[in-house]
C-alpha cells in the first residue's frame, strides 16, 4: 500500500484502483456476517478456493468473505455478482454444484434460493426477496460488497471521500452545521442530537479533546454495531475523523466488548491500515489536521456502555457511573471535553456530509431522520438484520420484512431497547418505529434490538430474565438500582415459582417507580421498563402465575407438571437416561412413568423425548 | 465570587458559583437526610437519600443535592411527593439488607417506616456500602488499603483478595467514619486488631509527626 | 513466579495507570487467570493501589482470580437464547461436565461460563468453546460437541 500524501493522491489512488476492476467480473460473496459465521461460512469460503483451483477460475474469479448480508436465518448466504444471484443455506457440499452449474454452466441452481415460507414462491435475485424489498440500507449498504479486511475495495466505493471535502472545504463549524441540519440523533440508545452534542464539546474551551466511538454493545439479542465493526469498520473511522476534526480532537478510542474478538480484530487492522496509508496520523493529507484512533477492549461489563463507566474503563478504573453533569462533553476522558457516540451514529456520518444533510432529513419521521438498522430476532421468519426508514411500522418490520411468525403461531409481543426497553403487545403494532412513539409505549429505541416473541413465551418469565440480567450486570454503586433489583429479583423469583402473592405486584411498582426516579445512571433509571410494561400489558399473566399458580405459556417450569402419555412412548428410555434425578422408571419395553415426588421440573425429558410422548401442563 | 440565585422549595437565595445543591439547603437551613456524604471528602452520590426535585412541572426529575452544581434559576424542591416517595423506598431497601444498623432504622423511623417490606438476605449484615472507609482511607489517609469489590450481586467493601494488607497502617480511620459500626475493630491488652491485622497501641508523644512515625514502624 | 513471562507482557505498555486494564486482559489470555503474585508485580509497576487491581480484576466478568481449564466454554443467554432454551442448554451442559456455571472441571479440562450475548441471536441457541460457535444447539448436540474437545 501506498503513503498518501495528499488529497489529489488520493483520487488519483481511487481512480487507479477503480480502472483495474472490472465490474462485470464475476464475483462470489460469501456472507461471515454474526449470523452466517457459527454456520460455517469460513468452511464454505474454503469450499470455493478449492473449487476455483480444480476448475482453473483463479484470477477469472474473486472471491471475498464480506460483512452481514442481512437475512441470517437462511444462512450461510451466497451472493454471486454481477448476476446478483442470492443463494441461501449453502454448505460446503452444495459448493461444487454452484461452481459447476451457475459459474460454469450460467445456469441457477434451483433448490438454493429464497422460497416464501407461506406461498412457496422463489426468488433468485437478491432485489426479488422481500425481506430486502422495504429496506432502505445506507449503513449496511456497503456489507455485502465489500471485503471488511481490503481498504482498496472500501476506497472504490468512494471511501475517505469526505476528507476532501471535510478537511479542506468545511471549517468545524460548517461540519457541525451539517450534522446538526441533518437531524441525526444517536443510535445508541438516547437519541441525543448528534450535532447539538458536538456543538456543546466545541464550545468548551481546551486544547485537548477526545473522540470515543462506543462498540460496547451489550444489549442482549443486538448485534447492529457487531455487523458494522467487522463489515465496514472504515466508515466508523472516516465518521470519527470527522467528528474529531469537527470539535478539535486529535485523538479517539474505539470501545470494543472483548466478546467480539473479531470485531477487535478487523477494528485493529483497519485503524492499522488508515495509519499506513496516512489518512490517521500528523497532517492528514496535508490538511494540518491530526487524528489518530486507539482500540480499546472492554472486559465484560455491560454497563460499561454507559458513557461515564465506558470512560471510567478507559481510564482504567472499574466500571462505575459517575453523577451528570459534568457531562462527557464538558469533562470526559482523562477530565478533558469528549464526544461519544454510538458505532452507528457514527457509520452514518460521511454519508451525512457526501450527500448533504438535507438528503438525509428527507428520510425519516419529521423528529426522527434517516435510517435504523434493527437485528431481527427470536419468533420471526426471516431473522436478521434490517435497515428500514425512521418511521417504518412494527407491523411491516415483523410481518412484511421479517415474514410474520414461524410455525403459523400468533404474534405476542416484541420487545425493543434490550433490558432498557420493554415489551410491546399486539395492539400497538402499527406504532410507527421511531424515538419518540417507541418512548410513548414504555419502550425505547435503545440500540436497535428487536425481539419478537409469541405464544410460547412467558412475560413474566421475561421480566425475570431482564431483571436477572441486569442485578448481575449492575454495578452496585447506588442503592435504588443495586437493592432495588435484588428485591425485584426476589420477588420475580417468587412468582415464577408458585410463591407469588396479591402485594407483590404494587410491592414491584414501587420499586420501579424509585429506581427509575432516583438512580444513578441510565442502567438503574431504566430497569424497570421490562417490569412495568410487562406489568401494564400483560397483567392478567402475572396474576396467572399469583393466584391460579399457572404459567399460561407452560415457561414456568416449578408451575409445570410432566407427564408420559403411555399411548405415545415407544420405551426408547431417551428420557429415562436423560433424567439427572433419576424419577423416570418402568417396566422394560412398556410406557415409562415419571414419579411426581422425585421429578425437579427440570423439563429435560420433554427436550430430548423423539416422540412427543411427554406431556406438560 | 460570582453569586448564583435559584429557588429552593420556593424561597429565592444567592450563593457562590459552585456551591451543590445541597450546600445551598443547608444555607438555607433546609434538612436533607444523607448517607454516604462527608464535608471532608469527594462526594460520589451512592446512596439517593439526598436527592431533591428539580425544574419545572411536569418536566421535573431527581438528582442528588450532594453532586448537582447551583444553576442560575433552577428550581429545586427538597421534600415534595415524588422526593419522600424515593427516600422512603430507598430506606426501605437499605432496612432490608441492613436491618440491624441503627443508623438506618433511626432514618428509616423518621421517614415512619419501622419494618421493611422486603425480603432480608442477611439479617446480620450491617454495611450500606456507602462507600465512606473506602474514601477516607484513600483521600484522607492516603494508603487505599481497602476498597469495593465485585458488582451488584457480590459487592463488598475488603482488602485485596480477602487477605489482611500490607498496606494498612491500621490507624482505624475506616472504622471511625463508618456510620453502621460494621468494621470490626477489636482493641486490648495495648494491641488493635483491624482487617485481619494485630497493631502494637503506642503511646501518644503529642507530637504528630512521630506519632505518624510510630504507627508505620508497628510490628505485624 | 515466571518473571520472564509476566515481563513479556509488561514491556509492551508504557506503565500509565490506564494500562491497568490491557495489561490484566493480557495476563488472564495467557495464564488463563489472574495470579495473586502477577498482580501485586502490576500494581507497583504501574504504581497503583493493589486495591484497584484488585476491585478491577473482581468487576469486570472476564477476569478470574483462579485458575481457568483448557477449554472455555461459553452458553449465551442473550434474550433470544433464552427464549430458545439457552437455560437448558446450559443446564444439559453443567450436568455433562458435572460442573455449575463459573467452574472448572476437576482435570482442568474445561471451563463454564454464561455470557450476556454473543450476538448470534439468529442462531440462538448458541454456544461458544473456545474462539469456535455452535449455532442452533439443541440438547442431544451437547455430548457431541463435548466429545470434539475430550482428551
Ligand atoms: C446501561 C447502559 C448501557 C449502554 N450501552 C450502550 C451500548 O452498548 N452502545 C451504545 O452505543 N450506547 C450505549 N449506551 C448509551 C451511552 O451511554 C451513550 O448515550 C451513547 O453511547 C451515546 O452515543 P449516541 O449519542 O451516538 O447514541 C448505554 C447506556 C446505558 C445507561
Ligand atoms: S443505576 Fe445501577 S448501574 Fe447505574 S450507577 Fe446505580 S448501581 Fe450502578
Amino acid at each position: 500500500m501506498p503513503k498518501i500524501e495528499s488529497v489529489d493522491h488520493l483520487t488519483e489512488y481511487r481512480r487507479q484502483i477503480r480502472a483495474q476492476r472490472d465490474p462485470k467480473q464475476q464475483q462470489i460473496l460469501v456472507c461471515s456476517g454474526p449470523g452466517c459465521l457459527p454456520l460455517g461460512s469460513t468452511e464454505v469460503a474454503g469450499a470455493f478456493q478449492e473449487q476455483m483451483q480444480e476448475k482453473g477460475l483463479q484470477g477469472k474469479v474473486i472471491l471475498k468473505s464480506t460483512g452481514c448480508h442481512g437475512l441470517c436465518a437462511h444462512g450461510v448466504r451466497v451472493l454471486l455478482r454481477p448476476q446478483e444471484i442470492a443463494y441461501q443455506k449453502v454448505t460446503p457440499e452444495d459448493v461444487p454444484e454452484i461452481v459447476e452449474t451457475t459459474l460454469i454452466g450460467g445456469k441457477v441452481v434451483e433448490r438454493l434460493v429464497y422460497q416464501d415460507p407461506d406461498s412457496g414462491q422463489t426468488a433468485v435475485h437478491k432485489s426479488e426477496i422481500p425481506f430486502y424489498q422495504g429496506q432502505k440500507p445506507l449503513v449496511l449498504r456497503k456489507l455485502d460488497e465489500i471485503d471488511p479486511e481490503s481498504l482498496d475495495d472500501y476506497l472504490v466505493v468512494g471511501g475517505y471521500r469526505t476528507l476532501r471535502k471535510v478537511l479542506f472545504k468545511m471549517s468545524p463549524e460548517e461540519v457541525i452545521d451539517a450534522v446538526e441540519r441533518s437531524g441525526l440523533r444517536g443510535r445508541g440508545g438516547a437519541g441525543f442530537l448528534t450535532g447539538r452534542k458536538w456543538r456543546l464539546c466545541r464550545q468548551v474551551p481546551g486544547e485537548v479533546k477526545f473522540v470515543i466511538c462506543n462498540g460496547d454493545e451489550g444489549d442482549p439479542g443486538a448485534f447492529m454495531d457487531r455487523a458494522v465493526m467487522e463489515g465496514d469498520p472504515h466508515a466508523i473511522i472516516e465518521g470519527m475523523i470527522v467528528g474529531g476534526y469537527a470539535i478539535g480532537a486529535h485523538q479517539g478510542y474505539i470501545y470494543v466488548r472483548h466478546e467480539y474478538p473479531l470485531a477487535v480484530k478487523r477494528l485493529t487492522q483497519a485503524v492499522a491500515q488508515a495509519r499506513e496509508f496516512g489518512l490517521l496520523g500528523n497532517n492528514i493529507l496535508r490538511s494540518g489536521f491530526d487524528f489518530d484512533i486507539k482500540i480499546s477492549q472492554g472486559s465484560g461489563a455491560f454497563v460499561c456502555g454507559e458513557e461515564t463507566a465506558l470512560i471510567a474503563s478507559i481510564e482504567g478504573n472499574i466500571g462505575e457511573p459517575m453523577p451528570r453533569p459534568p457531562y462527557p462533553a464538558q469533562k470526559g476522558l482523562f477530565g478533558m471535553p469528549t464526544v461519544i457516540n454510538n458505532v452507528e451514529t457514527w457509520a452514518n456520518v460521511p454519508e451525512i456530509i457526501n450527500m448533504g444533510p438535507e438528503w438525509f432529513a428527507a428520510l425519516g419521521t419529521e423528529k426522527s431522520k434517516g435510517t435504523k438498522v434493527f437485528s431481527l430476532v427470536g419468533a420471526v421468519n426471516h431473522t436478521g438484520l434490517v435497515e428500514v426508514p425512521m418511521g417504518t411500522t412494527l407491523r411491516q418490520i415483523i410481518f412484511e420484512l421479517g415474514g410474520g411468525i414461524p410455525g403459523g403461531r400468533e404474534f405476542k409481543a416484541v420487545q425493543t431497547g434490550g433490558p432498557s426497553g420493554g415489551c410491546i403487545p399486539k395492539q400497538f403494532l402499527d406504532l410507527p418505529v421511531d424515538y419518540d412513539s417507541l418512548q410513548e409505549v414504555g419502550s425505547i429505541m435503545g440500540s436497535g434490538g428487536m425481539i419478537v416473541m409469541d405464544t410460547t413465551s412467558c412475560m413474566v418469565d421475561v421480566a425475570r430474565y431482564f431483571i436477572s440480567f441486569l442485578f448481575e450486570e449492575s454495578c452496585g454503586k447506588c442503592t435504588p438500582c443495586r437493592e432495588g433489583l435484588r428485591q425485584l429479583l426476589n420477588i420475580l423469583n417468587d412468582i415464577t415459582s408458585g410463591e407469588g402473592k396479591e402485594e407483590h405486584i404494587t410491592l414491584m411498582e414501587e420499586i420501579c417507580t424509585t429506581m427509575a426516579s432516583a438512580s444513578l445512571c441510565g442502567l438503574g433509571q431504566s430497569a424497570a421498563n421490562p417490569v412495568l410494561t410487562t406489568l401494564k400489558y400483560f397483567r392478567a399473566e402475572y396474576e396467572a402465575h399469583i393466584r391460579d399458580k399457572k404459567c399460561p405459556a407452560l415457561v414456568c417450569r416449578p408451575l409445570l407438571t410432566y407427564t408420559i402419555d403411555p399411548e405415545a412412548c415407544t420405551a426408547c428410555l431417551a428420557c429415562v437416561r436423560e433424567c439427572p434425578v433419576g424419577a423416570i422408571s418402568g417396566p422394560k419395553k412398556e410406557a415409562q412413568h415419571i414419579d411426581q415426588d422425585i421429578c425437579i421440573k427440570c423439563g429435560r425429558c420433554h427436550d430430548v423425548c423423539q416422540f412427543d410422548a411427554v406431556k406438560v401442563e | 465570587m460570582e453569586e448564583v440565585g435559584l429557588l429552593i422549595n420556593g424561597i429565592y437565595l444567592k450563593v457562590p458559583q459552585g456551591y451543590t445543591l445541597l450546600q445551598a439547603a443547608q444555607q438555607l437551613g433546609v434538612d436533607i437526610p444523607t448517607l454516604c456524604y462527608h464535608p471532608e471528602l469527594p462526594s460520589e452520590g451512592n446512596c439517593r437519600l439526598c436527592v431533591v426535585e428539580i425544574g419545572e412541572y411536569p418536566r421535573t426529575r431527581l438528582v442528588n443535592s450532594c453532586t448537582y452544581p447551583v444553576e442560575p434559576g433552577l428550581n429545586v424542591q427538597t421534600h415534595s411527593e415524588k422526593v419522600l416517595q424515593a427516600r422512603r423506598i430507598v430506606l426501605e431497601l437499605l432496612l432490608a439488607r441492613a436491618p440491624k444498623a441503627k443508623l438506618i432504622q433511626d432514618l428509616a423511623a423518621e421517614m415512619g417506616i419501622h419494618e421493611s417490606r422486603f425480603k432480608s438476605e442477611d439479617p446480620y449484615e450491617l454495611c450500606v456500602l456507602c462507600g465512606l472507609c473506602v474514601r477516607t482511607c484513600r483521600e484522607i489517609v492516603g494508603v487505599s488499603a481497602i476498597s469495593m469489590a465485585n458488582r451488584t450481586p457480590g459487592k463488598l467493601v475488603t482488602t485485596p483478595f480477602l487477605e489482611p494488607s500490607d498496606a494498612c497502617i491500621g490507624c482505624g480511620s475506616c472504622a471511625f467514619v463508618c456510620p453502621t459500626e460494621v468494621i470490626p475493630y477489636i482493641e486490648k491488652d495495648g494491641k488493635r486488631i483491624i482487617w485481619g491485622r494485630e497493631f502494637e497501641l503506642v503511646r501518644c508523644n503529642v507530637k504528630l509527626e512521630q506519632k505518624l512515625k510510630s504507627i508505620s514502624t508497628v510490628k505485624l | 513466579m515466571d518473571v520472564e513471562r509476566l515481563e513479556s507482557i509488561l514491556t509492551q505498555y508504557e506503565g500509565y495507570p490506564q494500562d491497568l486494564i490491557p495489561i490484566l486482559q493480557d495476563i488472564q489470555d495467557q495464564y488463563h487467570y489472574l495470579p495473586k503474585d502477577e498482580l501485586k508485580v502490576v500494581a507497583q509497576r504501574l504504581n497503583v493501589p493493589l486495591t484497584k487491581v484488585y476491585s478491577v480484576a473482581t468487576f469486570y466478568k472476564m477476569f478470574s482470580l483462579i485458575p481457568k481449564g483448557r477449554h472455555q466454554l461459553r452458553v449465551c443467554l442473550g434474550t433470544t437464547c433464552h427464549l430458545k432454551g439457552g437455560q437448558r442448554l446450559l443446564e444439559s451442559v453443567s450436568s455433562h461436565l458435572g460442573i455449575e456455571p463459573g467452574y472448572t472441571t476437576a482435570d482442568m479440562q474445561f471451563s463454564l461460563e454464561t455470557v450476556g450475548c454473543l450476538g448470534s441471536c439468529a442462531q440462538a441457541p448458541v454456544m461458544m468453546v473456545d474462539d469456535k460457535y455452535y449455532a442452533r444447539m439443541t440438547i442431544d448436540k451437547v455430548s457431541k460437541v463435548l466429545k470434539l474437545y475430550k482428551e
